[in-house]
Formats: C-alpha cells, sequence, structure tokens
C-alpha cells in the first residue's frame, strides 16, 4: 500500500488541459501542409513523382489528405517550395472532397450535423472496429484511454458491444476477409448512427491501395460521416476531431 | 548439412549458390537439422517456368539456406519431422496450390486465391464469403461445449478468431484462426515501385514499423551495393529500441490491468505514450514511420533530438524502476503471474518460439546476439533470469529488455555523439537490384526475430518477396499456453503474448 502511495504522489496528475489550453507538438511532427499555390508547376511535378501515394494533383496543387501518409517526403524533395507540414493537428473533415485541399480545411465544427452534437454532445458511444489496420490506427486510439488525454472526461467512450455504442470507428483498408463482419457490426448500432473512417486505409486504402484482398473506401460500404487523415492520425487529431464534430459550434 | 550454404544476414548472394537439391536429400537435411536445435527462419515456395520450388532458410548458431524442386503434391514435414513446419507448410499450400502430403491440420491460413491458379488445395470457391465458415478441431463429450470468440473483440483491438473447446472453466484446446487482416503485401510487394515499399514495410505491423521496415531496407542496401553511414546506423538502433520500450512498457501496464492492479496499468499506460513522443521528437511520427529508408535515414538525430532523448530518459527511467518494483512486488499480481499459461522449454523448442515468448522458456536466442546487424555486434548483450514460460516469465522477461534498452540507448547517444562527420539524410529512390540473387535479413523486433527474404530475377526486378513476423511462431505458444488453465485466464496469457495478428495475417 505505501508503495501504491508513493508511485501515485510520483507520477501526481498527468492529464491535459487540452482544449482549454493549446498543446504544441514537436516540430517534426508533420501535420496540415502549408501549400504555396504559388509554386512553380515543375517543382509540384517532382513532388507528385515522388509522392509514394499518388496524393498530389499538379494542376489543382492539391494534396489529397485522405490518401497522404505524411511522410514528409514532398516537403523535402521540394525543399518546402510546394509544401510544409505544419504542427497543426486539427484534421478532421466531414466530406471527402475537402481532404483534397489547398492548405485549408473548412471548420468542422460548423460543417458537423447539428443533430449529432443534440443527440451525443454530451455522452457518445463508440465501437471500434479494425478492419485489416496495421494497429498503429487502433493503438494511438487506445491512448486516448490513458491518463493524459483522458477521453471519458468528455463523456466519450469505447465501448465492447456494438449494442451499446451511438456508431463506429473504423481503422484499416478494409481486407476483403473483414467485409462482413464490419457489415455486421454497423447493422448491430441501433440508429441513429455515426460512422468515422479513421486514418488514411479507411480512406483510401492508405498505403494498401491497389491490392486486390481490399476494398479500401470505408465509403463505398456505408455513409461516412467523420474522416480523420493520418498513418495514423495523432492522438491530438482523433480528439480535436471528435470534439469540434460532436461538441462545438 | 552438407549440402546447405552458410550464408550471413543482409548479404546477397548469387541464386546460383544456392543449393538445389532433390526433394528426398532436402527432406533428410532438413529433418537432422531441425532435431539437432535447429530452427526455422523462412520456409517458402517460389515457381518459375512452370516449376514450383521450395526454398528454406534455417538457423542454429549460423544461418543456412537450401531449396528443392517439387511438384503440385510433396511429403509433409510437419507430419512426420517436427511441428516447427506445421504453419509453413500450410502458408505454402494456401499461397501456391502446393499440397504437403500427411500434414495433419491442413488449413487455410489466410483465405485467399493461390497465386499460381492450381486446383485449390482446400476446396474453396473464393467468389463466397469464407471467413468463419469453416470447421474447426473438436473434442466430443457430453459434458464438452465450445466457445467462440471473435473476429470483432470487446476492446480496441484486431480482428481474430479464437475456439476454445472447454470442460467447465478448463480449456482442452483452443484453436485460434486468424486471416482478418490479410491485405495481400506479399502478392503486391514485387509489383510496386521503390517509393511505396518502405511505406507498405512499416504497415506490415505498425508496432513494428521500425523493425519490419529495417528488414526490408537492409535486404535492398545489400541487392543494391549502398553503404550507409555511421550516424544512420546509430539511430536506426535508437529507434528499433524505443518501438521494443514502447511496447514492452505499454504490454506490463496491459497486464496489470488485467489483474485488476490499476494504477501500473495507468502510469505504464503514460510512460508508453512518452516513448512514441520520442519517436516523434526522432521523426514526427510516433510509430517510427519515416525514418528508416533504403540508405540510411529521412531525418538526421541532431544534438537538440539527443538531447531531448537523454533528458527524458533521465525524467523516466527512475519512475519505470518504482513502477516495476510495485507491479512486481504485489502479492495479488505475482498470484495471477506465476503458474499461469506455463509452456515447458521442451514445447518451446519443438514449436520454435521467438523472442521473449521463447526467452521465457529458456531458449535464449536473441537475433541481436545471434546475428547482429547495424550497431549491435558492438553492444552489450541481456540475459534473463525467470525463464519457468509462464506468465510471469515473459512480464520479467519484458522488464529485463526495459532496462536493458534503456542502458543500450544511453551508450548508443554518447556513441552518436562522439561521431566526427557530417551526416546525409536521404530520400527514397529509384534503386538497380542485382539480377538473380537472394537477400534473407533477420532482426529482432521487439516481439521477436523479423525476417524479409527476396529472390530477384534475370532483370532485377523482384519476383518474390517473403515476410516472416515473429507471431507466426508464437500463436501456436499462445494456444499452447492454454491447455487444461482456466478459460478466464485467456485475456491474461494473450496480453502476455501481445501478438501481431497484421503481422501473422500480412
Amino acid at each position: 500500500m505505501l508503495k501504491v502511495i508513493q508511485n501515485r504522489i510520483e507520477q501526481g496528475c498527468k492529464t491535459s488541459n487540452y482544449p482549454l489550453e493549446p498543446i504544441n507538438l514537436y516540430h517534426r511532427y508533420r501535420g496540415l501542409p502549408v501549400i504555396d499555390s504559388e509554386c512553380s508547376l515543375d517543382i509540384v511535378q517532382r513532388c507528385a513523382d515522388i509522392c509514394p501515394q499518388d496524393a498530389i494533383q499538379v494542376e489543382a496543387k492539391t494534396i489529397d489528405l485522405g490518401k497522404c501518409t505524411f511522410c514528409g517526403q514532398c516537403e523535402v524533395e521540394g525543399e518546402g517550395a510546394f509544401a510544409r507540414f505544419s504542427e497543426d493537428f486539427g484534421l478532421g473533415a466531414a466530406n471527402r472532397g475537402d481532404l483534397i485541399t489547398q492548405g485549408t480545411l473548412p471548420d468542422l465544427a460548423a460543417h458537423s450535423k447539428q443533430e449529432f452534437k443534440k443527440l451525443f454532445g454530451r455522452s457518445l458511444q463508440l465501437r471500434q472496429v479494425s478492419a485489416a489496420g496495421c494497429n498503429s490506427c487502433e493503438a494511438d486510439t487506445n491512448v486516448l484511454n490513458t491518463p493524459f488525454f483522458d477521453l471519458s472526461r468528455f463523456g466519450i467512450d469505447f465501448v465492447a458491444s456494438p449494442r451499446h455504442a451511438d456508431g463506429i470507428h473504423v481503422t484499416g483498408p478494409i481486407s476483403k476477409n473483414m467485409r462482413q463482419a464490419l457489415l455486421d457490426t454497423y447493422d448491430a448500432v441501433p440508429s441513429p448512427k455515426i460512422v468515422i473512417a479513421s486514418g488514411c486505409c479507411s480512406i483510401s486504402g492508405g498505403p494498401f491501395y491497389g491490392s486486390d484482398e481490399i476494398i479500401g473506401d470505408l465509403n463505398s460500404l456505408i455513409p461516412v460521416d467523420l474522416y480523420i487523415p493520418g498513418c495514423p492520425p495523432h492522438p491530438l487529431t482523433t480528439l480535436h476531431a471528435l470534439l469540434k464534430f460532436f461538441k462545438q459550434g | 548439412m552438407d549440402n546447405m550454404l552458410k550464408i550471413t544476414n543482409g548479404q546477397a548472394i548469387a541464386r546460383a549458390s544456392i543449393p538445389l537439391v532433390p526433394f528426398e536429400s532436402f527432406f533428410t537435411s532438413l529433418s537432422t537439422f531441425v532435431k539437432n536445435d535447429g530452427y526455422i527462419v523462412q520456409f517458402f515456395a517460389f515457381t518459375e517456368e512452370d516449376k514450383n520450388f521450395i526454398l528454406a532458410v534455417v538457423r542454429n548458431s549460423d544461418l543456412y539456406v537450401i531449396s528443392t524442386e517439387v511438384g503440385s503434391i510433396f511429403q509433409s514435414l510437419t507430419g512426420q519431422v517436427s511441428e516447427k513446419f506445421h504453419m509453413f507448410e500450410r502458408e505454402v499450400a494456401e499461397q501456391y496450390g502446393l499440397r504437403p502430403d500427411g500434414h495433419p491440420w491442413l488449413k487455410m491460413v489466410r483465405y485467399h486465391p493461390n497465386y499460381t491458379g492450381y486446383p485449390d488445395v482446400f476446396d474453396n470457391d473464393y467468389a463466397e464469403e469464407i471467413p468463419g465458415n469453416y470447421s474447426y478441431f473438436q473434442v466430443k463429450g457430453e459434458a464438452i461445449h465450445e466457445v467462440g470468440v471473435g473476429p470483432v473483440h470487446a476492446g480496441i483491438i484486431e480482428p481474430g478468431h479464437f475456439r476454445f473447446q472447454c470442460a467447465g472453466e478448463e480449456v482442452l484446446h483452443l484453436e485460434i484462426q486468424l486471416g482478418y487482416q490479410h491485405r495481400g503485401i506479399e502478392k503486391m510487394l514485387p509489383t510496386m515501385p521503390m517509393k511505396r515499399m518502405p511505406i507498405i514495410c512499416e504497415a506490415i505491423a505498425g508496432d513494428t514499423a521500425i523493425g519490419h521496415n529495417l528488414c526490408l531496407c537492409q535486404a535492398i542496401e545489400s541487392l543494391a551495393g549502398m553503404q550507409i553511414e555511421p550516424g544512420a546506423s546509430i539511430t536506426r538502433c535508437i529507434a528499433l529500441e524505443l518501438e521494443r520500450l514502447a511496447n514492452h512498457i505499454g504490454d506490463l501496464g496491459a497486464l496489470s490491468g488485467d489483474v485488476a492492479f490499476n494504477p501500473p496499468a495507468s502510469y505504464f499506460g503514460r510512460i508508453r505514450g512518452e516513448f512514441l513522443n520520442l519517436l516523434q521528437v526522432l521523426c514526427g511520427n510516433r510509430f517510427g514511420k519515416g525514418l528508416v529508408r533504403p540508405g540510411g535515414v529521412a531525418h538526421i538525430m541532431g544534438e537538440e533530438q539527443r538531447q531531448l532523448l537523454r533528458d527524458k530518459l533521465a525524467e523516466i527511467t527512475p519512475e519505470i524502476e518504482h513502477v516495476c518494483d510495485l507491479l512486481f512486488t504485489a502479492h495479488t499480481v505475482l498470484a495471477r503471474f506465476e503458474h499461469t499459461g506455463t509452456v515447458s522449454k521442451e514445447m518451446a523448442s519443438d514449436l520454435g518460439l521467438v523472442g521473449y515468448a521463447g526467452r521465457a522458456c529458456g531458449l535464449a536466442y536473441d537475433a541481436r546476439v545471434a546475428f547482429p546487424t547495424e550497431c549491435y555486434q558492438d553492444l552489450p548483450a541481456n540475459s534473463n533470469k525467470v525463464t519457468d514460460g509462464d506468465v510471469n516469465s515473459r512480464a520479467w522477461v519484458r522488464r529485463e529488455e526495459i532496462m536493458h534498452s534503456l542502458q543500450l540507448i544511453t551508450m548508443l547517444l554518447a556513441k552518436h555523439e562522439a561521431l566526427m562527420e557530417e551526416e546525409k539524410a536521404v530520400q527514397t529512390r529509384p534503386v538497380n537490384l542485382a539480377a538473380d540473387s537472394f537477400v534473407v535479413t533477420v532482426n529482432e523486433g521487439w516481439r521477436g526475430e523479423v525476417s524479409h527474404a527476396i529472390l530477384t530475377d534475370r532483370q532485377g526486378d523482384v519476383q518474390r518477396y517473403k515476410i516472416k513476423d515473429p507471431s507466426f511462431h508464437n500463436w501456436t505458444g499462445l494456444a499452447m499456453s492454454l491447455r487444461n488453465q482456466g478459460i478466464s485466464d485467456f485475456p491474461l496469457c494473450n496480453k502476455s503474448y501481445n501478438l501481431s495478428y497484421c503481422g501473422f495475417d500480412l
């Protein structure tokens, strides 16, 4: 018992005050890209050529954050002339099209459905479904339950049964082998229900696009309400998206 | 063993030098080898000019390679020689439509049509929904009941199916059926441009992003004749140890949570995040994605990063020691850890368990010591004191490895600081790979032996890419841990292994 108390004192309270106080991530973190629309097409082309995810549209000078793994190679290749990745972790979007961006995303709080805020703003229960995810999205979602983030202080919980859930949070590129189990889980959630696509895999197939063993786009199976980009999304990206989408505005 | 070729970890050889022997002598050589403290690193099929081949890489204190040509049926080594071949032969049957004759449990591994177009060994119609629709090993008897769990589990966890055969609370048999996470990685990799390969390998198993990607990059470097700078090598080792620390610490916390002792679960849960943040300091990603690239690293560790690492380690090392002490001296914890889910050393050796699962049973193998890559040659080895094969031993091995890794990182940081030359960050570029070559790479990821193998064709294109996650060996260890164990101990046993579903399913 003495050791429990000693450790408790040593650990102290580690819970962050986010969102009341902002958190600054280390400058090497790669979040929302800042894109220079004046950049010459030659440089954009070089960035597009090196992009492993084919996420860059040259003529439009856009990056598709639904495909991007935030590897940062385009920033190095163009020496920042086309894209620089900022420390802004607010990447969630309500529409797939918004993720194809010139560096700005619409305010998520203004774009979410008011009925969702009314229904789930004070209590949101989610069932997580890993559908061929590499376990980094899953791991960084799990992290939200650790003392630093302490997700339950916002009235948001991940629950064990779809019957107890208000929606599903899907990770992974949806292997053919998980398709049925995913649909069964979705069906088991009582309506009205929310679908969240987390990580570039569930949005576009991510690193596995083109494989014939995956579906690759959650929205082609069931209608997606909220997109959270990243490979994996930083826990703060997920937290930011959940708070904006369900609680604010 | 005379007809096997001794090879070196991460050094490409000409395919012509790989011994190609008649099946009978392949069978006898491998039989003798695995019965004399030999283990399988790789065992896979490939086709060339309408012929089928099987290639095996095996290890004792050295690595050896041997290959043979087979027809559509070959004699199973699992049935007659050793369980070590069990999963490998099932994989060969599924991927290439070759039947291992006499295999005692020839089932699908990942439910996908084979690559060759041969008649399906399992008589499946892949247009139909297969996962969930297959028979399990059954124990018959009036008092016997079955428990099915998954594929979707009650937590934020990957999918897989567990089928228990129980008499009351006691588990007589557990069958683990995976495959839900199959993304077709081995099939897609040979068709991929170089720029996509590291991104894909970092997503084989996200918690082993460094381990798997290191195997890819070392293989490419060897086939393309690339040299890497000493600084990059040190950064790679630090990243691999940070990955080990994050996962071991997270698992000790989760083990504590599974026996309802919440303080260490909370503290370790948070401390795990500190290590992920250190990976983010190194490369901008909490799982080390985007760091290791063929030819070196994409992000140079400078004095700023070194100092952040040093400061954080100095801050949390005492905390880790204290929380470990709290966990491992709590009687209620020890009562649940000790003698739970025991696998004997003999069983572990028969199954070929690797990593901490093997070391907790007394199999000392650590690829960092046996086949060192990067800077591991110059670093001290770890040793384990508690090796009884139970949950307690697997937890102790983690504790010892945590302290060892912390020590390694301190040494590596000092080594890096002493380097004089300027480092250069690398980007993934198209490279020319040596034609008609073969390379196998082995690294000690946090779960154990991770290995990749590449065969190139006459044009220098990747003809066959083979991946093995340590989980491929160790899932069977978990199944054996549950024999004659209460079913309520499953979560604890499962967490003590914490195996990868996606690393297995590929």
